[in-house]
């Protein structure tokens, strides 16, 4: 089964602070990370290429700094990585890395699945992977929980939705993309960082995959961004309840009755 | 499609809303979508019409009209019994074509947020992911969409100026469903679906609808959510048992769901879900920012919890000092008698 396990650089929250004022978080100066919920999506091909044999790909499009994720994901046991970067492909909204995406795996060739993050933390969109789906008009599904089954021509999945879920076959080549439920990524071993960093990361640029200029960057990008703004600023006075636990469940109470909530 | 020039603009008229319905009932965020559809539709002088996909659904159809349709879409066929992202792309793309819709808004939704991509994509459009404020730019005639990035941390106002339809998921429970007025009237149209919009589709094995409204955390109003201090699945009965009382869902902390108390479908924050509910009520969750972005748009944040210094304490609307054992039934208790 070959396989492209598509990944994202993305800003990380983890030593991110809370601005007193806003109480929103402070951006400045985070570190980049792999997408989290990409490493479910490597961890994924991993398992189903032991499982059935191939080859796992890690593809990205960003600056050139990402190769630093491909090389993260070839730690935990991807193949090799590829890496989409050219100033012609900055600005590029859902539309456009989709089909940049879809291109580059076209050129690959012989790919089976690819396999996403449900989203980037960044954007929060979900619409990549689908976008991928469409622009080679492969069948996906969103949200995978569980692969259940597959062979050469076919593979089962669960899919989790808001009220349940439900089981799909769809047949090969396919997308899909994952939620952190469907398995506990594996921790790099040394072995690992060491192919990782003598992996070479070639990189392509848009003449490479045969990508039209007019469908790249910000103009194949339907999406204008008009402004951005920060959030409405939460109410920063916080009401402090305290006392007996009685206190404080009347207290609350009261509240909730004095918002109409109750 | 891109446009060629801007009076290509005039070829593309009315507000469509894509319908969800589940086990046969349309779903609330149908309504929701419905009531902003009227308001932009209103803005520009065009109609609101709602499409409809699914299998034995025609009688849904009419039950669209009281909440802003003027047209209801119907497509009615067995092969729309489950989700199956490939054939309602497909039809929708095929309509789209043939209707000419100015913007085209659904629901935020795993099944909307997987489906509109893939319209999206196939007709050449712009798309908005998530939306919480839809209008009309009084100066271009444009649609407006503005949506959170980043867990909430910045709020981005998009457009689409040179192509058509323009194309948003909206968020669940931001918009307000309107009054139904029964007395509204409105055109059904039935459309078929196609040999070729059926070829090489998924085919639906199972489906699992749960009925228990403590899982639906996009629907919910309230959400009671525990973390690592509900100390076992015991912990998450007994928040459950006030979910009930208020008919809320429960949500969790990552820590609650990887030791394994509650499922991962109530997870909340950066690798779960994001939530915006009217109340969203904390219970020893001490607030990494990890879950934060998950639900710090959420209208009122109550924090119940021994410790006031968590950073949830600092950031929540009401904070409430002490023992979450004690206080939780207690409120469950007290709602009892109100």
């Amino acid at each position: 089964m070959k396989i492209v396990v598509c990944v994202k650089q993305v800003p990380a929250t983890n030593d991110a602070k809370i601005d007193p004022e806003t109480k929103r978080i402070v951006r400045e100066g985070m570190q980049a990370i792999l997408n989290p919920f990409d490493t479910y999506a490597v961890e994924e091909a991993v398992q189903l290429r032991d499982k059935f044999g191939g080859e796992v790909i890690a593809l990205s499009m960003g600056p050139e700094k990402a190769a630093l994720v491909l090389r993260e994901a070839i730690s935990v046991g991807a193949d090799r990585g590829l890496l989409l970067s050219d100033r012609a492909f900055g600005g590029s909204d859902t539309w456009a890395t989709s089909y940049v995406l879809s291109k580059a795996i076209e050129k690959i060739g012989g790919v089976d699945l690819v396999i996403c993050g449900k989203q980037a933390i960044d954007g929060d969109t979900a619409q990549v992977g689908p976008g991928i789906a469409a622009h080679l008009d492969w069948m996906q599904a969103a949200c995978v929980m569980e692969v259940c089954d597959a062979d050469k021509d076919t593979i089962t999945v669960k899919r989790m939705h808001e009220d349940g879920y439900d089981i799909c076959e769809m047949s090969l080549p396919a997308v899909v993309t994952v939620v952190k439920d469907i398995n506990t990524p594996r921790v790099p071993t040394l072995k690992g960082r060491l192919a990782s960093d003598k992996s070479e990361i070639p990189i392509w640029k848009p003449e490479d995959i045969g990508a039209q200029s007019s469908k790249i960057g910000l103009d194949g990008s339907p999406t204008r961004v008009v402004k951005t703004a920060p959030p409405p600023i939460r109410n920063s006075v916080t009401k402090k309840i305290t006392g007996t636990s009685a206190e404080c469940v009347k207290e609350l109470i009261a509240e909730l009755r004095l918002r109409s909530i109750l | 499609m891109r446009l060629k020039n801007d009076s290509d603009k005039l070829k593309y008229s009315n507000v469509w809303v894509v319908a969800e319905v589940l086990s046969g009932k349309i779903q609330p965020v149908t309504h929701e979508l419905l009531g902003a559809a009227r308001s932009l539709a209103d803005a520009k002088k065009s109609k609101v019409w709602a499409v409809l996909l699914g299998h034995n659904v025609k009688e849904q159809a009419q039950l669209l009209i009281p909440y802003g349709a003027d047209k209801v879409l119907v497509v009615d066929d067995s092969r729309l019994s489950g989700f199956s992202d490939e054939l309602e792309a497909r039809i929708l793309v095929r309509l789209i074509k043939k209707y000419k819709p100015e913007i085209l808004i659904c629901g935020a939704t795993t099944r909307g947020r997987a489906l509109i991509p893939r319209v999206a994509v196939v007709s050449e459009c712009g798309l908005t992911a998530d939306c919480t404020e839809l209008s009309i730019d009084p100066v271009s005639g444009d649609f407006l969409q503005t949506r959170p990035a980043f867990g909430g941390n910045i709020m981005a106002t998009i457009r689409c100026p040179f192509h058509r339809p323009q194309m948003a998921t909206v968020r669940p429970r931001v918009m307000k469903a309107p009054d139904a007025d029964f007395s509204r009237n409105g055109e059904i149209i039935f459309e078929e679906v196609t040999e070729s919009d059926a070829s090489k589709i998924k085919r639906i094995l199972e489906v699992f609808h749960s009925d228990d409204v403590a899982v639906n955390l996009a629907d919910a109003q309230i959400i009671i959510s525990g973390g690592r201090a509900m100390k076992g699945p015991e912990g998450f009965k007994m928040l459950g048992r006030l979910a009930a009382r208020v008919g809320g869902a429960v949500g969790a902390s990552r820590a609650a769901v990887d030791a394994g108390w509650i499922p991962y479908a109530h997870q909340i924050g950066q690798t779960g879900q994001t939530v915006q509910t009217k109340v969203y009520i904390s219970c020893g969750i001490s607030g990494q920012i990890q879950h934060l972005v998950g639900m710090q748009s959420c209208n009122l944040i109550i924090a119940i919890d021994k410790d006031p210094s968590t950073p949830m304490m600092q950031m929540a609307d009401i904070a409430v000092v002490g023992d979450l054992f004690e206080i939780v039934p207690g409120l469950t208790e007290e709602i009892v008698k109100l």
